[in-house]
């Protein structure tokens, strides 16, 4: 259990690798919310539930959600405005 | 298949009690939630039931307390696994909330603040299977289990006993909550191991 | 119907066997493991480990990697987390030839590799010490003159990891105490008189989120560039 709470977009890079087979922490997210943007890793992550929640750190809004059952991954996305994936590291 | 690792067995205990399947019991409180912890002004709070028609039933923090309250001692199942036998709580019986509201509507839509969301057939709610409960283990209810005021499901996974919760909606029609709409079952029976979707 | 072939994943769970264990600390250990086919990493990235029971139950835990590729050697440190599903087993329990699954490495963004110039200052509070030491130890293999500065917040003496390699390395090396006093320092957490002057460096802090979000805090209160900071954030059972 998390002391505050939260971590970070880094934790959670491994299960969006499974899913998406991409590296999730160099993307940049932009918030349906608020409209700010700034790289996955950097998003206030809950993970400690049935499912991991990225948050917006200027709004808290949900950016990203990703379910993780024993056969699936299953992604919401609505909450980012846009994703920013690099395709050149 | 996996590489099975020497000697690791993780956190099971063996299951003296009668639990659900795929749980194991825990003697602390684990703290699952999906957001920040809700700061939430007693003068501001409210309950509100809106039935299917848009009638508003609402009760403010004062008129919850003068309500009759119960102090259920039940089992709870979370979905990630582990269960916590003989929880004691004190709450307000969803029978006394509805005991005023007028609706022929099926489906129950939970709100608490925050955003978080889940669903439940109405019948699921009533019949004394569930509670706004304020009160656990003796003391007013932690921000970080739920409080000020959190519904109190324990016959169904722990997700649907909503932390922080502020409303439900009746409707006609059932929404998938917050989980329910990413992989998580939409009744989730913990006796019946309805985990996920497609269980 | 065509079937197409499945879409092959870039991080498949690959076997790994341990090689070698040593203690750094009475709670925590340095764990090498072999695993075939590791495409090599950026120090600062990490791992995801699995473990499976005999009867087909599995966790996980992410662990960040704590020295730069050696062949197929990847090398963690690990702390035991009371009440731990993993952490105990991996500090107490595992033993050289006991075999595991690891994916990655993942993370992209908490890197550094020999090409960037620096400056650079890592702040680890704690655990969070693992991934700026593989970059530490990447600076030291690579023969880069990088300006490095770490400041590294513990508990007391006996909490610091990788102590005498620190103690031996060519980069100054800052120790605070939370608990303990020191003859030029009070016990007590990170100020902002602990940093030394970062307006030029990339500044990368690792630890638990509470120690991350202090130390982000001083660091922009003080007029550093967000955009040169990078941050990751372990949770009690991500160390």
């Amino acid at each position: 259990m998390h002391g505050d709470g939260f971590v970070d977009g880094n934790s959670a890079a491994g299960m969006f690798a499974e899913a998406l087979g991409l590296d999730i922490t160099t993307a940049v997210v932009t918030c349906a919310g608020c409209g700010r943007g700034g790289p996955f890793a950097e998003t206030h992550v809950y993970d400690q539930g049935p499912g991991v929640v990225a948050r917006c750190t200027t709004c808290e809004a949900v950016v990203a959600r990703l379910v993780r059952t024993p056969t699936d991954a299953w992604l919401d996305l609505r909450g980012a405005r846009s994703v920013r994936i690099p395709l050149s590291q | 298949m996996s590489i099975v690792s020497r000697g690791f067995h993780g956190r099971r205990e063996p299951a003296a009690a009668d639990l659900p399947p795929g749980q194991y019991l825990t003697q602390d409180f684990p703290v699952l939630q999906a957001g920040p912890t809700p700061r939430i002004d007693l003068d501001d709070w409210r309950f509100t039931i809106n039935n299917e028609v848009g009638e508003k039933y609402s009760w403010t923090w004062r008129e919850l307390l003068a309500l009759p309250s119960e102090r259920p001692t039940v089992d709870i199942h979370c979905v990630t696994s582990w269960s916590k036998l003989k929880t004691s709580w004190q709450g307000v019986s969803l029978d006394s909330l509805f005991e005023d509201v007028e609706t022929a509507a099926d489906h129950a839509f939970v709100r608490s603040y925050g955003g978080y969301t889940t669903n439940l057939p109405l019948e699921d709610l009533l019949d004394g299977k569930a509670w706004i409960a304020y009160r656990f283990e003796g003391e007013d209810l932690p921000g970080e289990h739920g409080g000020p005021a959190r519904l109190l499901v324990p016959h169904l996974y722990f997700w649907k006993s909503a932390k922080w919760v502020t409303g439900i909606d009746l409707r006609n029609d059932d929404e998938p909550g917050f989980w329910e709409s990413l992989g998580y079952h939409n009744y989730g029976d913990p006796w019946r191991e309805q985990r996920y979707t497609d269980d | 119907m065509t079937r197409t072939a499945p879409v092959r994943r870039r991080t498949p769970w690959l076997a790994a066997r341990v090689r070698a264990v040593r203690s750094e600390t009475s709670v925590s250990r340095t764990i090498v493991l072999e695993v075939p086919g590791w495409p090599g990493h950026a120090a600062g990235q990490h791992v995801d480990v699995k473990l499976t029971a005999p009867d087909g139950y599995s966790a996980q835990r992410s662990y960040s990697i704590a020295a730069p590729p050696s062949g197929d050697l990847v090398e963690l440190t690990v702390q035991r987390v009371e009440d731990g599903e993993v952490s105990p087993y991996l500090v107490d329990e595992l033993l050289p030839t006991d075999e595991l699954e690891v994916r990655g490495p993942i993370g992209g963004w908490f890197t550094w590799r020999p090409s960037e110039p620096g400056p650079v200052l890592l702040v680890a509070g704690g655990s969070g010490i693992v991934p700026l030491m593989a970059m530490v130890r990447e600076r030291a293999l690579a023969g880069s003159t990088a300006a490095f500065s770490l400041v590294y917040s513990v508990r007391g003496p006996s909490d610091v990891f990788y102590a005498s390699e620190l103690s031996a390395a060519d980069i100054p090396v800052r120790l605070l105490y939370t608990r303990v006093a020191a003859p030029d320092r009070p016990a007590g957490r990170i100020t902002a008189a602990d940093l030394p002057p970062s307006a030029d460096a990339k500044v990368y802090v690792c630890g638990p989120t509470g120690f991350v979000e202090a130390v982000s805090e001083v660091l922009l209160a003080r007029g550093q560039d967000p955009a040169s900071i990078r941050t990751e954030r372990f949770g009690p059972s991500g160390g």
